[in-house]
């Protein structure tokens, strides 16, 4: 007892009162974590944000530690990597974390994007949050574009032949803006540069940025949850949702076992399977850039395929340009595509159920259409698929308005 | 305008051509391969294929960023045993692989530069190089006198033909089933070599595990370090697994 009156006549609050006085710690881990409330019925598809940010470290260290070595440059490039997968300290493990986290941030962030679109997480309030996101996920391809070129393997110098390319067929600017981007009338050591300083800076600064703003204006309105009820209809006499738990320690002890097994399945990759039978590194980027050998049959990396797909199924290449463009971009608009007056897939009708499970396999199936060749019964059924791809969301005003709806309940469903 | 339509069908064209080379890579494809069956895991193969790589293919083929002492090391050989058996170009261990020729002669002789070895194995992968290495036939029409059945007009002679010996390509007849062209068959040898066909195969599996070997030297380490993080990972799981049903055994 002696000890604590003693105690009691010292200033109080210490350290800690000093920083709290000049800057908000307390509050913002209040505000973020041990006072932010989300529903406690998460599923399955509600670690895939968690894991997201996770990829989005590993991408970042990885990444520093690899600049460390690389040399951005024609001549030195794909030689720096070899080095570093030779001869530098564990060089070979920063190198195929940062490989196969490309692949795995994709895998992720579809898997976070197909949740939105199963519980209508981007419906009113939570439309910018959406519109955030999809700007994550153009800054996204972006930036595995850019990096795909730096290791300037043949299939990196091919590729993005073929993608930049694609600018040209813009009416009156495209030549320009083909050679705007290049930096030079071909693909050379310069777009290299570019791309590098595109690829480290630019794009990474965009990408966390908007990653902030992102969480921002997610816990500013709340998380949804598998049943599309606002939680915060229903707080407790302390002024905290009934249906809610803390993100800490609740969500946060729940999302670090999701995070280990994440990793177990990444590092099961990293370590035994890191080019994935040539999917996440391909064969013909261990041949260095050559201008003058194409490689015999040119693919970007399997997370741009459903995308490509949509490109190679018209026959005309400005008009598959612009329907690859409406196909990334289409997304967005979900918000307003969709009338439904529920949320979640839960108190949906049958309708909206088959247009989603249709979606799902178009998306598959163009990614897999996308790595065969351009020929013959692949483009029909790429047709059809593209077809479907788009059918979904340009009829969705439609469907989504005469789909019979189930009654939603007042709070969550919860087994425990 | 104009400029711009002739674009669009030059676009096209490209894209056309991409696809036919691609429908002709499915049917390159449809020559069959032997798998190599090699094992990266044998180091007594792969010593045997560093002989074979130096003795029959560093004249010409540089492994540019192999060095002699990571050869070493992996191979669990003697820096001693390496620079006496192994290095017959390079001053120190910690050099890399290169090709006796050189490379303007190169040019001059065989119309290229060999390509570098060093990731050979990764890029068009083992079983493809098994076959390669055993698919030179007599083709009098050849400036080297040899063709290759899986990499049509190659300019690198058969420089294994006195292990192998030489052979020839037998065709069958051609028929309608075939569109006119002649089917390959099967090789028929011509002359006997210094190898008996099964110490042949042996002798080109070793030196491509070999390839496999160099184009990942790190491959071994790799899959041991592997085992030991996902154990830790096993275990941190269990942790984990353990810490939030504690935190969340009140929540109903």
């Amino acid at each position: 007892m002696a000890r604590i009156e003693s105690e009691i006549g010292k200033p109080q609050g210490g350290f800690s009162k000093w920083i709290n006085d000049r800057f908000p710690l307390l509050d913002t881990i209040r505000y973020h974590a041990t006072e932010y409330y989300a529903s406690k019925n998460f599923n399955f598809w509600y670690v895939f944000g968690v894991l997201a940010l996770t990829v989005l470290v590993i991408q970042l260290v990885t990444g520093i530690f690899l600049t460390m070595n690389y040399k951005p440059s024609a001549e030195d490039a794909f030689a720096s990597i070899e080095y570093i997968m030779r001869d530098v300290d564990f060089g070979w493990l920063i190198r195929y974390m940062h490989s196969t986290g490309a692949s795995f941030f994709f895998i992720v962030v579809y898997l976070h994007m197909f949740r939105a679109m199963l519980y209508g997480s981007y419906k009113s309030p939570r439309e910018l949050i959406w519109i955030i996101g999809m700007l994550i996920f153009f800054v996204l391809m972006a930036e595995a574009f850019a990096g795909y070129l730096l290791p300037w393997g043949n299939m990196s110098y091919w590729g993005a032949q073929v993608i930049i390319s694609l600018f040209g067929a813009i009416p009156f600017v495209g030549d320009a803006l083909v050679e705007f981007i290049k930096g030079d009338y071909s693909i050379s050591d310069i777009t290299l540069n570019r791309f590098f300083a595109l690829h480290v800076v630019a794009l990474p600064l965009a990408l966390i940025g908007l990653v902030f703003v992102h969480i921002v204006a997610l816990h500013h309105v709340g998380s949804n949850n598998p049943d599309g009820i606002e939680i915060k209809e229903h707080k407790g006499p302390d002024g905290a949702p009934l249906d809610g738990v803390a993100f800490h320690p609740y969500h946060t002890s729940k999302d670090l076992v999701a995070i280990i097994v994440f990793l177990m399945v990444f590092f099961f990759v990293v370590f035994f399977a890191p080019t994935m039978g040539g999917y996440f590194l391909e064969h013909a980027n261990f041949d260095p850039a050559n201008t003058k050998a194409t490689p015999e049959h040119i693919a970007p990396v399997w997370y741009f395929t459903p995308y490509y797909a949509i490109l190679r199924a018209v026959p005309n290449k400005l008009w598959g340009a612009i329907l690859m463009a409406s196909a990334v971009l289409l997304p967005m608009f979900l918000p307003w595509l969709d009338r439904s007056r529920v949320k979640s897939i839960r108190y949906r009708g049958w309708i909206y159920r088959i247009a989603l499970g249709l979606f799902a396999v178009s998306f598959l199936a163009l990614g897999w259409l996308g790595l065969q060749p351009a020929t013959g019964v692949y483009v029909t059924f790429a047709r059809v698929f593209s077809i479907l791809y788009f059918a979904f969301f340009l009829l969705m005003p439609y469907y989504t308005t005469i789909d019979k709806t189930k009654p939603v309940p007042e709070r969550v469903v919860y087994h425990g | 305008m104009v400029d711009a339509y002739s674009r669009v069908v030059a676009i096209v064209a490209a894209i056309l051509l991409l696809a036919a080379g691609a429908a002709g890579a499915q049917q390159l494809e449809e020559v069959e391969l032997v798998p190599a069956k090699n094992d990266p895991g044998n180091v007594a193969s792969l010593q045997r294929g560093a002989r074979n790589f130096m003795n029959y293919c560093s004249g010409c083929h540089s492994a540019k960023y192999v060095r002699y002492n990571v050869i070493a090391r992996d191979l669990m050989l003697q820096e001693q045993q390496v620079i006496e058996n192994l290095m017959f170009n390079a001053e120190k261990t910690f050099e890399t692989i290169e090709a006796s020729m050189p490379s303007d002669a190169a040019e001059r002789w065989f119309g290229r530069q060999p390509p570098d070895l060093s990731l050979i194995a990764r890029s068009r992968g083992t079983d493809y190089i098994y076959n390669f290495l055993r698919g030179f036939y007599l083709d009098p029409e050849s400036p080297t006198g040899v063709d290759n059945r899986f990499l049509p007009n190659t300019a690198m002679p058969n420089v294994l033909w006195r292990l192998q010996g030489y052979q020839k390509a037998v065709y069958e007849p051609a028929d309608a089933a075939s569109g006119g062209v002649p089917k390959f068959s099967h090789f028929e040898s011509v002359t006997t070599g210094a190898l008996s066909a099964e110490d042949f195969d042996a002798f080109v599996r070793d030196t491509v595990n070999f390839l496999e070997y160099i184009s990942e030297p790190v491959r071994a380490t790799r899959r041991v370090l592997g085992v030991w993080v996902l154990i830790f990972l096993g275990f941190f799981f269990i942790v984990a697994k353990m810490l939030k049903n504690q935190i969340w055994k009140d929540v109903s």
